[in-house]
């Protein structure tokens, strides 16, 4: 019966994402001056893995891609081929294919064969462009030294001469699988010779007695057909014939004589490749969407983290049973030794929590990793000169908000990128070096994260920002701002400086929607900017998402967590500083700030609550989104470390309210959000 | 591979289903026994602000949080105090492509029924204080009427499934 092997497929699309990310950076890494053989040999040999991978699960448009993919880089590692910028970007231009193929088929999407074959082209065209010098070292095979080069273009197919010696199916292969294969390559004809066939009396079930002739009629490189027998080689007797094209005089002509070959038109690399990246573009954000839906999450972890983890339950285990131990048979003589055992415990527990926390830590390198490519396109492609530093790229972060900062990320660079770096002229003009430099940073600060972005581009022109925001009715006329007010206007929605829109950025969409993902993730985002010098967006976000450090509060009889990084200070209510505004909105006057007062028993409609009077309670002031706010408590309980539960996988989102805890009597707590309180407060 | 392993399967199963039956009022119901996840005793719960008094508030099921709806009050069929026989029926919905844990308060569970496919009535579309749309169909037990909930559509929540799926 055959294995299903769906159940692999998760893996190889998950190892093949890691191997194009590997090949992307490796041919950005590479320096055409000075080529190492080790470079080309790594992007080679991600390249031969994913092939291998997907010839196993049948994906035979990404195998064939990567084939011919392969031979150039061979031909590279062999010293054979001038390592070209052309060739780097037909190849990069070959990741983003492969990447978008592997996306569809992950996402059970049609192939965008046109790109695919467009891009095989350029391929093949870079191929035969630059064909190696003729001392190169000649193949296995009785096929010329050309062949092995690639496809000979005046080729139209192969014959081979197959005949397996008689122990071949011991060897556990079978030579139908083999024929399978074959047939991905092209029509394949196969006749068995019977010949060898013993007697029935003679005949040994278990050994092989046929030979076959098989004709494939396409124009494959040998090596593809060598690959195949790879692991029969020495088990057969093999023959291949190359078939040749008729007319062979004319051999820039019969390409399109060729019955298997691509429709394509032969051009010039550069053309040929933006159609395609054009294409692909096109159906991307769809197929992407998809794709998304269906992937499973999995996370790798590295094996260390894992022994880690079974050393601290081993030693809980070795706790436990100590203590059951003493509880069997308990005197209170052993009472220290219960205290031990429970402070023991309570030591492992905290460990082995911190310990399953690290295993969704993820170093933040997993996002920063797409940017250089990022740069180097935008850079191509706009005229500029770029250079883009990655600097604490191994900050590790939780898993959840790796995932989730990737888009945002992406935006902010491409709008540094865009509009923050000037034109290299610009900036001679400006007495600025003429490349630009933009810095991506992550560090730790606190119970944070932070990730800055930092161009020496042209900076934000407060002036302009207002005077775009008047235009667009955003704000009125004579509002008074101040610097930081003024920078926030681009998080406003509907709002784009960008004169003239790119492909690259300036839709107006985007930086609503990056403060709005990263308010999500618990973080916040600010700007500093200075016109002419350049600007820094800093994102700020929790650490993990998994675990809190809270307040617990009392309300009634209700219990709920106050996140502590959003408490300034709490205080008594002195009756004399709290103002009424328009007889209904109460405010307490604090330093000389009037603080708005949310009694949370108000719009949580709690019942009973035992201060109905402030003078009765407390009032925790608390931060959101910049604006300070009193919240209106009966009392402050204990602080402790709350592990977030989500109170949206089994029930709905409630305003007001970021996510639940379990609290040490088993009870559920809610896990307070001030902007959600704040938004049900205005209501 | 799991083809043939349903081809296999005797057609029992497909003739014949399982419900749990449970009181709620004076009236009968049942919800596929596959969708029961385990059956509880009423404790209290968190109580969530803001939502319909139905939802009477969350518990901790063993690390999760799972909301608790009060059957009575969902159909308005009047309230009735807690005791210590009223029950916590905690069942599995699947909704989109999500599984969604809830329970749902009832009076008192009463049995597991067997009910032959073809014995199941359509609903009428009048008579139940439910509005019929959560009933998949009516069924005769040993002379009384149980109506079989559906559970998708009951455990569906005012205004998070409604313009999401």
């Amino acid at each position: 019966m055959a294995i299903d092997m769906q159940q692999f497929h998760q893996v190889f699309f998950e190892e093949s994402f890691e191997g194009l990310d590997a090949m992307e950076s490796g041919l950005l890494n590479l320096d055409l001056g000075d080529v190492n053989a080790e470079d080309i040999n790594t992007i080679f040999r991600a390249a031969h893995s994913i092939k291998g991978g997907s010839g196993t699960f049948g994906f035979s448009a990404v195998a064939d891609f990567t084939h011919v993919m392969e031979t150039l880089l061979d031909e590279m590692r062999d010293g054979r081929r001038q390592v070209t910028q052309a060739a780097i970007n037909v190849l990069l231009g070959s990741v983003d294919c492969l990447r978008d193929m592997m996306q569809a088929i992950r996402g059970g999407n049609e192939i965008n064969r046109h790109g695919v074959s467009q891009n095989q082209q350029a391929l093949e065209d870079e191929l035969e462009s630059g064909a190696g010098s003729p001392g190169a070292p000649s193949a296995v095979a009785p096929a010329s030294a050309a062949q092995a080069l690639g496809v000979d273009s005046s080729i139209v197919g192969w014959t081979i001469a197959f005949s397996p010696h008689k122990h071949l199916l011991k060897t556990g292969n079978d030579p139908v699988r083999l024929f399978r294969e074959l047939a991905t390559l092209g029509d394949l004809s196969v006749a068995a010779d019977l010949q060898g066939v013993p007697d029935l009396p003679d005949l040994d079930p278990e050994e092989c007695h046929l030979s076959w002739r098989l004709s494939i009629a396409s124009p494959v490189p040998v090596q593809a057909i060598e690959e195949i027998f790879d692991w029969v080689e020495d088990d057969c007797d093999l023959a291949l014939q190359a078939v040749y094209a008729r007319n062979r005089s004319a051999s820039g002509e019969s390409g399109a004589t060729l019955p298997a070959a691509e429709p394509a038109p032969a051009a010039k690399v550069g053309p040929v490749l933006k159609p395609q990246s054009e294409a692909v573009k096109t159906g991307e954000p769809d197929d992407r969407k998809k794709a998304a839906a269906k992937a499973s999450s999995s996370i790798r972890v590295d094996t260390g983290k894992i022994d880690a983890l079974i050393n601290m339950v081993g030693e809980l285990v070795i706790t436990q049973s100590m203590l059951s131990l003493v509880g069997e048979h308990f005197e209170i003589a052993k009472l220290d030794q219960l205290k031990n055992g429970l402070a023991q415990l309570e030591r492992h527990t905290r460990e082995l929590q911190e310990s399953v926390m690290n295993i969704r830590m993820l170093p933040i390198s997993f996002v920063f990793s797409r940017f250089p490519r990022l740069a180097h396109d935008i850079s191509g492609k706009l005229g500029k000169k770029i250079e883009l530093k990655l600097v604490g790229e191994n900050t590790e972060v939780d898993k959840t908000v790796v995932e989730l900062l990737s888009d945002p990320l992406v935006h902010l660079v491409r709008n540094s990128l865009d509009h923050g770096i000037e034109m290299p002229e610009v900036r001679r003009a400006a007495g600025k070096p003429e490349t630009g430099t933009v810095i991506l940073e992550a560090y730790h600060r606190g119970g944070n994260i932070v990730i800055e972005v930092r161009d020496d581009g042209k900076g934000l022109d407060k002036d302009m920002l207002r005077a775009k925001a008047i235009e667009k009715g955003l704000i009125s006329a004579d509002a008074i701002l101040s610097d930081k007010q003024s920078y926030e206007l681009i998080f406003m929605p509907g709002f784009s400086t960008a004169e003239k829109l790119t492909d690259i950025s300036g839709r107006g969409v985007g930086m609503d929607v990056v403060r709005r993902n990263i308010q999500a993730l618990g973080g916040n985002i600010e700007i500093i900017s200075e016109l002419g010098k350049g600007s820094t967006i800093a994102i700020h976000l929790p650490l993990t998402l998994a675990i809190l450090d809270g307040q617990s509060i009392a309300v009634g009889d209700e219990t709920y967590i106050l996140p502590l990084g959003a408490i300034i200070e709490s205080l008594n209510i002195k009756e004399e500083r709290v103002n009424r505004v328009v007889g209904k909105g109460e405010t307490f006057l604090l330093r000389g700030h009037y603080l708005p007062i949310i009694r949370l028993h108000e719009i949580f409609k709690v019942p009973h609550p035992k201060a109905m009077r402030l003078t009765d309670g407390l009032l925790v002031v608390v931060e959101g989104q910049g604006e300070r706010y009193g919240l209106f408590v009966d009392d402050l309980l204990g602080q402790q470390q709350v592990v977030i539960k989500s109170l949206e996988a089994n029930y709905r989102r409630i305003e007001g309210v970021s996510a639940a805890t379990i609290l040490g009597d088993g009870s559920v707590a809610l896990i307070l959000d001030i902007p959600g309180l704040v938004r049900l407060a205005n209501q | 591979m799991s083809a043939s392993a349903e081809m296999e399967t005797p057609s029992l199963e497909q003739t014949s289903l399982q419900f749990l039956s449970f009181t709620l009022d004076q009236e009968e119901y049942g919800v596929d026994i596959l969708r029961v996840q385990e059956i509880r005793s009423w404790e209290p719960v968190s109580r969530i602000p803001n939502v319909p008094a139905y939802e009477k508030g969350v518990v901790n099921l063993r690390g999760a949080i799972v909301p608790i709806i009060d059957l009575r009050e969902r159909f308005k069929l009047g309230w009735s105090a807690y005791t210590e026989l009223t029950v916590v029926v905690v069942l599995q919905a699947r909704i989109g492509d999500k599984t969604r844990v809830m329970g749902v308060v009832v009076d008192a569970v009463s049995d597991v029924v067997n009910v032959n496919k073809k014995h199941i009535q359509a609903s009428p579309s009048f008579g139940a204080k439910v509005s019929t749309e959560l009933i998949n169909g009516l069924v005769e037990v040993n002379g009384r009427m149980v109506m079989l909930l559906d559970i998708d559509k009951l455990l569906k929540l005012q205004g998070v499934d409604d313009e999401d799926y």
